[in-house]
């Protein structure tokens, strides 16, 4: 498969049509192993990550998970095909900075991509829409038991799989799952979530994981310790805070309504006057801007079939997927150009928002909520 | 009210915390793992890939997974701070799993042997240990 189809087939997760995928927008299971006294990549010289990559990216391409895969040296790809591969978290920041000796291999369906020569020999992660870290961990626990047969990984019988970092050691499993939580932020409730999930072992991060800023009201939550407990109860319990946290979303968009109905108006009709009236807008505002009008069509103020044109824009005004999309390279001011106008363009089916339908929806009686003279 | 700013100085303030990255240097300092490892044997390095305990105090990497019983000492401190647990409990790659049923089948041959030779039943006790011999060979070839 060409890096071009991967470009012009939205990976599955996007499609957005798993459980509870109003509030979960992706779960992802990704599994850290070594091969036995081989040097880290990290530490290993370049003739040897060249070797250990000859060793195992043959193994990774020849599942039949990985037929018609993408696969590619990460020498071979320029920075915007890279970054492009960032911004639909089938690599990672830190992938994307590697080159010769490292690779990634891609299922056809993007629901599966294995990272070579990263921080670990290897890095499997299985991605799936919505709330699915039971499936993702099936199908990237499945490919690693394949893999076992033919590669002698890394494996100590009391702390279990070595990684290059402490942190890894054990399970070599981190699971994570992206959260869209604007109803917790505009009620700002969102700290207190924050503080109780970290507090219960777990992390909260930005959309592009480890020490990035949260955008567009999306949060990252996953497991923090690998050693002690087996993969399904971290899973469960990760699980399990998780459709707390939904539970918490959905309360506090319910209490926006009931009580800050017009915060709420004007956050959604401002959203939607500067999406489709703007000639220009930076990613970070874009991305605020489309959580707003998500929320919109959750609460019932867009119709539900333009749910799918403002996923797929989260994703297409990321700066790589603009300049992919435009086939040059551009600078920060026609970027914002050109994401300004691709929403104004897609957004142009999209009515103006409907309040006396989200007020009917949410039982709000009309005399509550502001008057719709439009 | 539109963003929660997580960047290190902030998710700090605000209890957050990073597992790795900021957070390791903070738990080798704050609990002086690195500097532990290093009184048992400053100069150390791994045979298996020449790493040394500096090397791991500069990059919160380590070099191999040799490493794990090069510096096993050190690292049990700052696992033990890490994680819930010290021992792995999780999925076994067959080949482990395999070592281990030879070894609990080892544990039981060993015993009858004992039991044979308590009830002088020398004929049973010959046949066993030339069972043992076997599963001996058996387990240094699967490891």
């Amino acid at each position: 498969m060409k890096f071009s189809s991967v470009m012009t087939t939205p990976g599955e997760w996007l499609r957005g049509e798993g459980p509870h995928h109003q509030v979960v927008i992706s779960s992802r299971v990704r599994l850290a192993r070594n091969l036995r006294n081989r040097p880290f990549p990290g530490w290993a010289k370049k003739a040897d990550r060249a070797s250990i990559l000859d060793l195992v990216r043959p193994c990774v391409e020849e599942l039949p998970e990985m037929q018609d895969s993408f696969s590619e040296s990460l020498q071979d790809l320029s920075a915007l095909d890279r970054q492009v591969l960032v911004e639909r978290h089938l690599i990672s920041r830190e992938h994307a900075a590697k080159g010769a000796g490292s690779a990634v291999v891609i299922n056809r369906r993007q629901t599966l991509s294995v990272m070579i020569n990263e921080e670990d020999h290897l890095r499997m992660q299985s991605i799936r829409s919505g709330l699915q870290l039971k499936q993702a961990f099936k199908l990237v626990d499945k490919i690693d038991s394949a893999l076992e047969s033919k590669l002698e990984f890394a494996f100590d019988r009391y702390l279990g799989y070595l990684t290059a970092c402490p942190t890894n050691v054990g399970t070599g499993m981190r699971a994570s799952a992206m959260l869209h939580l604007p109803g917790l932020v505009l009620s700002e409730l969102i700290n207190q979530v924050i503080q109780a999930v970290s507090k219960i072992g777990l992390a909260v991060r930005g959309l592009y994981g480890e020490g990035t800023e949260a955008m567009g009201n999306l949060f990252q939550i996953s497991n923090q310790t690998t050693l002690g407990e087996k993969e399904e109860e971290i899973i469960n319990r990760l699980s399990k805070v998780i459709e707390t946290i939904i539970e918490k979303e959905h309360d506090a968009r319910q209490a926006l309504l009931q009580r800050k109905p017009n915060t709420l108006w004007d956050q959604i009709g401002r959203a939607y006057g500067v999406l489709t009236y703007a000639h220009a807008m930076a990613s970070k505002e874009a991305l605020n801007l489309l959580s707003i009008i998500k929320l919109g069509v959750d609460l019932g103020a867009f119709p539900e079939d333009r749910r799918l044109p403002i996923d797929e824009l989260f994703i297409d005004t990321q700066p790589a997927h603009l300049q992919k999309s435009s086939q040059q390279k551009l600078n920060a001011e026609e970027r914002d150009h050109l994401r300004a106008q691709i929403i104004r363009d897609r957004l142009k089916l999209l009515p103006r928002p409907d309040i006396s339908r989200m007020a009917r929806e949410s039982g709000i009686s009309p005399s509550d909520g502001p008057s719709n003279n439009e | 009210m539109q963003k929660v700013n997580l960047c290190d100085a902030c998710s700090k303030e605000k209890g957050v915390q990073d597992p790795t990255g900021f957070a390791l240097a903070d738990l080798l300092l704050g609990i002086g793992a690195a500097e532990e490892i290093e009184k048992g044997a400053p100069t150390q390095k791994c045979p298996v890939c020449g790493f040394s305990q500096a090397d791991f105090k500069k990059t919160g990497r380590l070099g191999c997974s040799g490493c794990y019983v090069t510096f096993a000492e050190g690292l049990s401190t700052l696992l033990k701070a890490m994680h819930k647990g010290t021992k792995h409990v999780g999925k076994l790659p067959e080949r482990a799993h395999r070592t281990m049923e030879l070894t609990h089948q080892m544990r039981a041959l060993n015993e009858n042997l004992q039991k044979a030779v308590a009830a002088e039943n020398y004929e049973t006790a010959a046949s066993l240990r030339d069972q043992i011999k076997q599963l001996e060979n058996e387990i240094s070839n699967s490891s």
